[in-house]
């Protein structure tokens, strides 16, 4: 669809390799700007290039990654899922919570945590396609709902229960020697994201949806199941995030989700998927999720208080967009 | 049609959010223990309705000024980090002898039609998508609130902020008075301005408004700009309730939120086009009644935010209803 008008339009570099040609100036930008991070952060400290200093940055950057993965679905549908701070923390409590009821609650953990945020996302996902109701708003409800049900679960401090040893092998061990699991986890769900959204009838329904939910619908899609599938998804992916941070941290918090709301949102757009839906691919996903991640680390290793990087986050995100987010001129 | 008729089609959403306050807040005085325990008497009403009324403006001010944006089709996530920087800068400035402190609060509201003004340009001229504009910006104006006021401090003049949080002659909240007098000078003639007509025009269809000739950029840039002020007077009235100044990422976001649930029960579509800002005010107040009715009826204060959740949940599902009046399936999709 919208991919096939990319390969016409940079149709400049006849002599690239197919897939570079398939790639959008978009991604292009994230990646070129992720190799500028890198050699400003080697300029400040000698250790930045270094494999194990690069390799703790892709293990903080899978958390972020797993969670945007999931919030590229529903942006690529037309629509976004504000509930990812407390579907993240609810993947978190709940897995730890069943962890705690012995050794069969330690396998079931990690599956029941996932299967909460499957029920969240379906809860968003019968709002926005049966009920109708704008996504920002449904998701914005369900992420008090989820907050209110945490609350009330832990007594309004951080619980008790401890992450269980396998959700703290996913996040921290390693299968394969030098490779944290964490990355690992994310590239299984990256490339099935992929397969998922360039193989699949469901991917093309996706894509389908988000240029004109109205022309899917008279194409023969069921619409509604698609999208409904595709907020599950996302619950599923925000608790799995929830689920790896928990592991990493070695228990859940009350607050733990509340900072990858805006940049999981950040790091879609980024990566050149459009905020209206329909156009997007997930290795933008990735390059926004690594450029983000990357821009934090640089300026946490910097000692650049809060407050600049607040600041300097903000200006990062202005000026990609305008360098190739622009809409076209309304004439 | 009678004229009658046209002007309550119009006003459907707005009655609609007065109406479920009024419902809430009768419930909320009725079983207030001042009430129950003493009767109902004057001076009980007029205290229950004055700490009621200073939680409820400020949320009623950061609900207008999302409401000016969102009437435009689009949506600020940066409101809640105005009304944040605004309070921390109010920390340092709306001090000293009336002079100073007049100054400071003009330096404090040009300081939110600046924030305002960077979000509507950057909407307009670098034509980016609202939402990831006003993060973007959220985030920078979140930075220089914490540049101001690393740690929680500061104070404001106390002659000013008792007078402006009290009560007038020992009777009516003075907040309502100023949330009134707001009203009749920004949005009355907001929306019967030529730009606030084309706002509407715009949120309806931008296209449409563009083809007719309507002011698209002038309506659009004049609510984003004036969305910054009011969200900035919301910021001035935190400092006056609070005497201090705090750059806290959790409180901006709250706002944030709440004032889009808050716009959403007071009827006003977040397609844009239609609704009014009387309707967020009082889906601002009913918002804020339904947290204060727990706490009337004894309930655990952990059950609150499931409660909250729970009736925004069913406040925003009733929506659907308008769902068994499609005729036709592809109405679905708007």
């Amino acid at each position: 669809m919208t991919e096939t008008a990319h390969q016409d339009s940079d149709g400049g570099g006849g002599r690239l390799p197919p897939f570079l040609k398939r790639l959008d100036p978009a991604v292009l930008t994230a990646f070129a700007c992720i190799v500028l991070l890198l050699l400003v952060g080697s300029l400040y400290s000698r250790n930045f290039l270094s494999v194990e200093y690069l390799l703790q940055q892709l293990k903080v950057a899978s958390f972020l990654g797993v969670i945007a993965t999931g919030m590229m679905l529903v942006v690529l549908i037309g629509q976004i899922d504000l509930s990812v701070p407390w579907v993240v923390t609810t993947g978190a409590m709940m897995a730890s919570f069943a962890s705690s009821f012995g050794p069969a609650g330690i396998v079931l953990g990690i599956p029941f945590g996932i299967f909460c945020g499957v029920l969240l996302g379906l809860l968003n996902g019968f709002g926005v396609a049966y009920l109708r109701i704008p996504s920002m708003i449904i998701t914005l409800a369900t992420n008090a709902v989820a907050q209110g049900l945490m609350v009330v679960y832990s007594g309004g401090f951080s619980p008790k229960d401890t992450a269980s040893a396998p959700m703290r092998y996913l996040a921290t061990g390693f299968l394969v020697p030098g490779l944290p699991n964490a990355v690992i986890m994310w590239i299984v769900i990256g490339v099935l994201a992929v397969f998922l959204l360039t193989r699949t009838t469901f991917g093309r329904a996706v894509y389908g949806i988000g240029n004109r939910e109205r022309a899917a619908y008279l194409s023969g899609i069921n619409t509604r199941r698609i999208v409904m599938t595709t907020f599950a998804i996302s619950g599923a992916l925000a608790a799995t995030g929830g689920i790896l941070l928990a592991g990493y941290a070695s228990k859940a918090a009350q607050s733990m989700g509340d900072a990858y709301l805006l940049p999981s949102i950040a790091a879609v757009v980024l990566g050149g998927t459009s905020i209206l839906g329909g156009r997007g691919t997930y290795l933008g996903t990735v390059a926004g999720v690594i450029l983000i991640t990357l821009l934090q680390s640089i300026l946490s290793v910097m000692q650049m208080p809060e407050a600049g990087r607040q600041i300097i986050y903000g200006l990062v995100i202005v000026g990609m967009m305008l360098l190739y987010g622009r809409e076209r001129l309304v004439r | 049609m009678k004229e009658w008729r046209f002007w309550l089609a119009e006003q459907r959403g707005t009655l609609m959010a007065v109406a479920i306050f009024v419902v809430m807040f009768a419930v909320y005085v009725l079983n207030h223990p001042a009430i129950q325990s003493n009767g109902f008497s004057v001076t009980a009403l007029s205290n229950i309705s004055q700490t009621a009324a200073n939680k409820g403006v400020l949320l009623a001010f950061v609900a207008m000024a999302q409401t000016l944006v969102v009437l435009t089709a689009g949506i600020d996530l940066s409101v809640g980090m105005t009304f944040t920087l605004t309070n921390c800068l109010a920390s340092w400035i709306v001090v000293g002898d009336p002079l100073q402190t007049a100054l400071g609060v003009v330096g404090v509201l040009g300081v939110g039609l600046l924030c305002g003004a960077i979000n509507g340009a950057i909407v307009i001229f670098g034509r980016l998508q609202p939402i990831v504009t006003t993060i973007a910006t959220g985030a920078i104006y979140f930075g220089v609130a914490l540049l101001l006021r690393p740690f929680p401090g500061g104070s404001v003049n106390n002659d000013l902020a008792d007078l402006l949080t009290g009560k007038v002659f020992d009777l009516f909240p003075a907040s309502l008075i100023v949330l009134a007098v707001v009203v009749l000078l920004v949005w009355v003639p907001f929306s019967r301005s030529v730009s606030g007509r084309a706002a509407y025009a715009v949120g309806s269809s931008e296209i449409a408004a563009y083809m007719s000739g309507v002011p698209v950029r002038r309506a659009k840039f004049l609510a984003y700009t004036l969305s910054g002020l009011l969200a900035s007077i919301g910021g001035l009235f935190l400092t006056f309730f609070t005497y201090t100044g705090e750059a806290a990422l959790a409180s901006g976001n709250t706002y944030t939120l709440f004032s889009i649930a808050a716009v959403v029960l007071g009827g006003v579509s977040l397609f844009g086009g239609r609704g009014s800002a009387i309707g967020a005010i009082f889906g601002a107040f009913a918002f804020r009644t339904i947290g204060d009715l727990l706490f009337v009826f004894n309930l655990d204060p952990l059950w609150q935010p499931l409660f909250q959740g729970v009736v925004l949940m069913i406040a925003v599902s009733l929506g659907a209803f308008g769902l068994f009046r499609v005729r036709n399936r592809l109405e679905w999709f708007g």
